[in-house]
């Protein structure tokens, strides 16, 4: 059966490469740090699951030691010029969207035929992955039919990849290590002590005050955590289910779904959920690292008192 | 008597993140007090950590496009999708990004998120396509302009994904509801939960929807260069404009 363990093997090469062609570029002053950090993460990709849970915890202090000594540079070979890039997009025109459109077209279609087809019972791909194998397809099409239409030389995806990569850095495994540090808190006890503090401060007899405070709860609590599936069993046993559900009569099923939707505002409004708020501005080469924030807080905000006045008006009628 | 000595690490992260300390450092140190204070040795901390970071790798696995997205802007992608939007008559920042952001929520709600993606679409895509659209509108962009369209696009993104996912029935985030309800003796059925994902979806797309027209007509009031001409000029410094400086 094909899990996300291919995926991993998948992923492990393309590191590898960005290590390789790192270790390469004489334009990177820091070009071995880059080395040794891609060439970490190639290699949890590859043996994560052989090294221990200690073995893993030493490979992450040791990502983190990379990344904290500003050991990670970029190198200033540029691939193609921007008078070429026009040339190119001239001569190749609109059929240039098709091999970017191979990648979510392989995820959509192949999934749908997973999904309403035998293949499902099939047993050849995990049912738990298959958008993300669908996607690891959809890469490697892709590929080939770049190198049978584009015939670049065939370092070029690699190389051009790795130009990407660099200009995220240390921020690609920004999101892992958060999911991490979750872990963590969740066993030295965080979120019993963040639901203690918050039962502790309802006030009695007021419906309304219960409710915003459930949902600023949730979105204080995934600010925190960067995550909203952290703070939504913490908030639920705090006040949730006690307060609202119980005490007051609300339809649990508003309390559940919107309650975790005003968790998502949260999201939108924290560095901690790194894939969503930190990378995206590396990847756009924003100056502002808290750019993408900032463009999202006026939308969090008035949606977060939607979701309030949707919980009472919804779950108290 | 409840422990509340792991605060601190929530103190250390958001003290780190405000003093720009390098995030990933900040994270290791704040979870590896925390875990001390709550009473692990530092063996436990750091196994913990290895083996959170060991499940979660399947976070890091969408770089895996980045080769392909890189070749094609090799290619000239990005100058393809600026092109195509200078060609489209009728095409700003805000209409552009408001059909991206109901096309995202739609395959979200049908349980197609990773179709979509910052590192799949965006980059090559929908940034360049909405810088392209604002310097139709608002002449040549300088350099806080152009950082706030692309940072609009990102956040229709996100917006689009986190409003549409929780319509679908088999996500993570209503198994993960309907679980904890459970434990409570709350028996309900995805399809309860996810309808009620639907008035916050709408409420989502018109909020959004509305600081995207609001953002068009900001781009719009301000033009660095007046009618028709300017976009004959602006096709020029515009494909210079995004490398060439660096």
């Amino acid at each position: 059966m094909i899990d996300l363990h291919w995926l991993y093997v998948l992923a492990g090469i393309v590191f590898a490469g960005f290590a390789i062609g790192s270790a390469r570029d004489a334009t990177n002053k820091k070009r071995f740090g880059n080395t040794a950090f891609w060439g970490l993460v190639a290699f949890s990709f590859w043996f994560g699951d052989f090294l221990g849970d200690i073995g893993n915890g030493v490979l992450v202090l040791v990502l983190v030691a990379i990344a904290g000594a500003h050991l990670l540079g970029k190198g200033s070979k540029h691939s193609t010029s921007v008078e070429q890039r026009k040339g190119y997009s001239e001569r190749y025109g609109n059929k240039l969207f098709l091999p970017a459109l191979v990648i979510p077209f392989t995820a959509f279609v192949g999934t749908l035929v997973f999904n309403y087809t035998p293949l499902k019972n099939s047993g050849l791909i995990d049912p738990k992955s298959v958008t993300l194998v669908l996607l690891g397809l959809g890469v490697i099409s892709a590929l080939v039919i770049c190198y049978a239409w584009l015939k670049p030389v065939p370092t070029a995806p690699i190389e051009e990849g790795r130009r990407l990569m660099d200009s995220i850095g240390w921020a690609a495994v920004l999101p892992q290590m958060l999911a991490a540090l979750g872990a963590v808190f969740a066993a030295a006890g965080v979120g019993t002590t963040i639901g203690a503090l918050a039962g502790s401060i309802i006030p009695e007899g007021s419906i309304f005050l219960a409710v915003l405070l459930y949902a600023l709860g949730m979105v204080v609590f995934t600010m925190i955590m960067g995550n909203a599936f952290a703070a939504f069993p913490v908030m639920v046993a705090a006040i949730g289910v006690p307060i609202l559900i119980h005490q007051d009569g609300g339809n649990p099923a508003v309390i559940g779904a919107v309650g975790m939707l005003a968790g998502f505002c949260g999201t939108l409004m924290t560095p901690m959920a790194a894939n969503f708020n930190i990378v995206p501005a590396a990847l756009l080469e924003l100056k502002n690292q808290y750019g993408v924030i900032k463009a999202q807080v006026p939308t969090a905000i008035p949606l977060l008192i939607a979701n309030i006045l949707i919980l009472y008006f919804g779950a108290f009628r | 008597m409840i422990n509340y000595w792991p605060l601190i690490g929530i103190a250390l992260v958001v003290l780190g993140f405000a003093l720009r300390f390098n995030p990933l450092l900040v994270v290791a140190v704040a979870a590896i007090v925390t875990g001390l204070l709550g009473g692990m040795d530092f063996v436990k901390v750091l196994g913990t950590l290895g083996h959170g970071f060991n499940e979660n790798r399947y976070v890091t696995v969408i770089y895996i496009v980045l080769p392909v997205i890189g070749l094609l802007e090799r290619y000239g992608l990005q100058q393809r999708a600026r092109t195509l939007i200078v060609q489209m008559r009728g095409a700003t920042t805000g209409r552009l990004l408001i059909l991206y952001l109901g096309f995202r929520q739609i395959l979200s709600a049908v349980g197609l998120m990773s179709v979509a993606g910052q590192a799949q679409t965006v980059r090559p895509l929908v940034a360049p396509m909405a810088l392209a659209a604002a310097e139709k509108q608002h002449g040549e962009l300088d350099e806080d302009t152009s950082e706030r369209v692309k940072a609009m696009a990102a956040a229709t993104d996100n917006v689009g994904l986190f409003f549409g996912e929780d319509i679908f029935l088999a996500i993570a985030s209503i198994l993960l509801i309907q679980g904890s309800l459970k434990g409570f003796g709350i028996e309900l059925a995805p399809l309860q939960l996810s309808v009620w994902a639907i008035p916050t979806a709408i409420c989502a797309f018109l909020i959004h929807g509305a600081r995207l027209l609001w953002f068009d007509r900001v781009l719009a009031r301000h033009p660095r260069a007046s009618g028709g001409s300017a976009q004959e000029k602006n096709l020029g410094s515009r494909l210079r404009g995004n490398d060439e400086n660096s």
